[in-house]
């Protein structure tokens, strides 16, 4: 079963989860996990879990080279790149690698054959274990604006570096665009992270549109910092019938380990039951066999 | 005129509370433009009570359809294809939300059955705000091109800053360090990083002081909830001590942040408490280092 773990607005507490989670299920013998930390731009998994990196991997995109003894300026390629990265200027092509999305297109019609393809650096891939965590992360490089081609990559990958779990928890990035679609494409239940104010439930219908209208995933919410805040998450979710599947307090005894980089559910053992039974309520949710 | 982009890497620190306290507070003293760079998540017209004035249509890109009536099957779409948006063996038909609009399917199709059709990626609205003028964005949920619906907002506010006298454009940053944020912080004169007093703000401000000057954009940082763990706070003042970036910001963890955001309002109106207090300091720090002087004595008619 692949869960991912998602939220709209930054900082409700993903990673929270994600972490505590995978360590609870794996350390009671519930299920084996691979977690996949797939916020490619700002990972933090890694940062609660003792990670022991086994592989690395770096991920490029091909971006093209022009053979300027070939070119003939014709300006062919800078008419089909629909993302504006290369220019004719004078006679000469200019290419401006941060718009490029590597589909190749500029290659394919060069009518001179002039356009070869060279890799690009994007990030590299991590795998290895956390205890008995299977463990992969994704790490945009500082300056790259593509995080998508860096997660389809981790999921793809993990299936070869990882052993085969029977959970796979997948840590998305904030959001609603492009890079939290990657994240949830084939995942088969989807878990909303929010937190009970205006912005929380703001996002938080946002994310119930593209994981639950347009991906068509089963969807439940979790609501984090319950104590904070207004009513409005509650109302919305009983007036759309979204199941909330746990809501953890306001709890300074959290905010204090998680800042220190411990795990949470390490320093106050009390919420173990509590992910346990929230991974009991997605598995009959989802009809899932395990 | 300046302009300042709000941002912080990791998500949650407080980016918007604090792009919305620094708006109310500058509004009282020069012109402001307000821009909200969010456009995945929007959340600056919530506590800054706009009335819509204009309404637009956003088409970000393209996408790629295929007239089953022409297509003899050949299958060189889904070869060209490089976003998996058309399945290899078919039946060839593009899924919306995988393709990225680059047409190589379009030049390849031997058949000419291809069509690119123009996308509606989202909308973006200019409204007037209890600060000032404020351009916000909504991106239709899974969309493409985040990046150009930013760069539009920005665009759009930079005119009307220009056309409004404006001294300061005031850019609230979405999360992360990748394509929406490069275009939020492309071409500002400060990047204020909002950070918070935990490993994770601590690694991710790091990420995101790195992006702001691979793009050479200066930066100065505000610690949110500081008191939260003070020791990590200091550890945080003195990476940026190390790194040479000012320390701009002190904000105390205080409820009446979040009792602000519940009644829509900025902290800095409904409060005098240590978070207003703290806010009040960040903004006239900010106004005296990183204000142009000419504008703000005199602003353009």
């Amino acid at each position: 079963m692949r869960i991912a773990i998602a939220s709209g607005k930054g900082g409700t507490g993903k990673t929270l989860l994600a972490t505590g989670l995978a360590r609870v299920l794996t350390d009671s013998h519930k299920a084996s996990v691979s977690l996949l930390d797939c916020d490619v731009e700002e990972p933090n998994d890694h940062l609660f879990l003792a990670v022991e990196v086994e592989q690395v991997e770096t991920v490029s995109l091909p971006v093209p080279r022009i053979d300027a003894q070939r070119c003939k300026a014709c300006g062919r390629c800078a008419q089909v790149c629909a993302f504006h990265a290369l220019a004719l200027v004078r006679d000469k092509v200019l290419f401006f690698p941060q718009l490029c999305h590597s589909c190749g297109s500029c290659v394919l019609q060069c009518p001179e054959h002039a356009i070869a393809e060279v890799a690009r650096p994007l990030g590299r891939l991590e795998f290895g274990r956390a205890g008995e965590i299977a463990f992969g992360q994704g790490v945009l490089e500082v300056g790259q604006a593509m995080a998508t081609p860096l997660i389809r990559g981790l999921k793809e990958r993990a299936a070869e570096h990882l052993p085969e779990c029977a959970l796979t928890l997948l840590d998305a990035p904030p959001g609603n665009a492009c890079p939290v679609v990657e994240t949830l494409r084939g995942a088969d239940y989807a878990i909303l992270v929010t937190e009970p104010t205006p912005f929380g439930l703001h996002d938080l219908q946002i994310a119930v549109e593209l994981a639950g209208r347009e991906l068509g995933i089963p969807i439940g919410v979790v609501v984090n910092r319950v104590g904070l805040g207004d009513r409005g998450v509650e109302e919305y979710c009983r007036a759309t019938a979204l199941p909330i599947l746990l809501r953890l307090p306001f709890d300074r005894r959290i905010a204090e380990a998680y800042a220190h980089g411990k795990l949470w559910v390490d320093a106050l053992p009390e919420y173990r039951g509590e992910l346990l039974w929230l991974y009991e309520r997605v598995v009959e949710l989802t009809g899932a066999l395990l | 005129m300046t302009e300042w982009v709000v941002l912080s890497g990791k998500g949650g620190t407080g980016k918007t509370s604090v792009a919305a306290a620094l708006a109310h507070l500058a509004s009282q003293e020069v012109t402001v433009a307000l821009a909200d760079a969010d456009v995945d998540a929007a959340n600056l017209e919530l506590v800054l009570s706009p009335d819509m004035i204009e309404e637009h249509d956003f088409s970000g890109g393209q996408v790629a359809v295929i007239d089953p009536r022409q297509c003899t099957s050949c299958g060189r779409c889904a070869e060209v294809c490089r976003f998996g948006a058309i399945p290899l063996g078919g039946p060839y038909a593009v899924d919306a939300l995988a393709c990225e609009g680059c047409a190589a399917c379009y030049y390849a199709c031997p058949v000419g059955a291809i069509r690119t059709e123009d996308q509606l990626t989202g909308h973006w609205y200019r409204s007037d705000s209890l600060a000032g003028p404020l351009v916000h964005a909504r991106l239709r949920p899974g969309k493409e091109n985040s990046g150009k619906l930013v760069m539009q907002v920005k665009m759009v506010t930079r005119a009307l800053a220009v056309r409004t006298g404006a001294d300061l454009l005031l850019v609230d940053g979405p999360p992360g360090i990748g394509c929406p944020v490069i275009a939020a912080a492309s071409g500002a004169n400060l990047a204020l990083l909002v950070t918070e007093p935990t490993v994770s703000g601590r690694h991710d401000l790091e990420r995101i002081l790195g992006t702001a000057r691979h793009f050479r954009v200066p930066a100065a940082v505000c610690v949110n909830k500081a008191d939260l763990s003070l020791s990590l706070t200091q550890e945080i003042e003195s990476f940026c001590r190390n790194e040479g970036v000012p320390m701009v910001g002190r904000v105390p963890f205080d409820e009446a942040v979040v009792r602000a955001l519940v009644n829509r309002r900025p902290v800095t109106m409904t409060s005098s408490g240590p978070a207003a207090e703290a806010l009040v300091g960040l903004w006239r720090n900010l106004r005296d280092e990183y204000l142009v002087e000419e504008r703000r004595a005199e602003p353009a008619a």
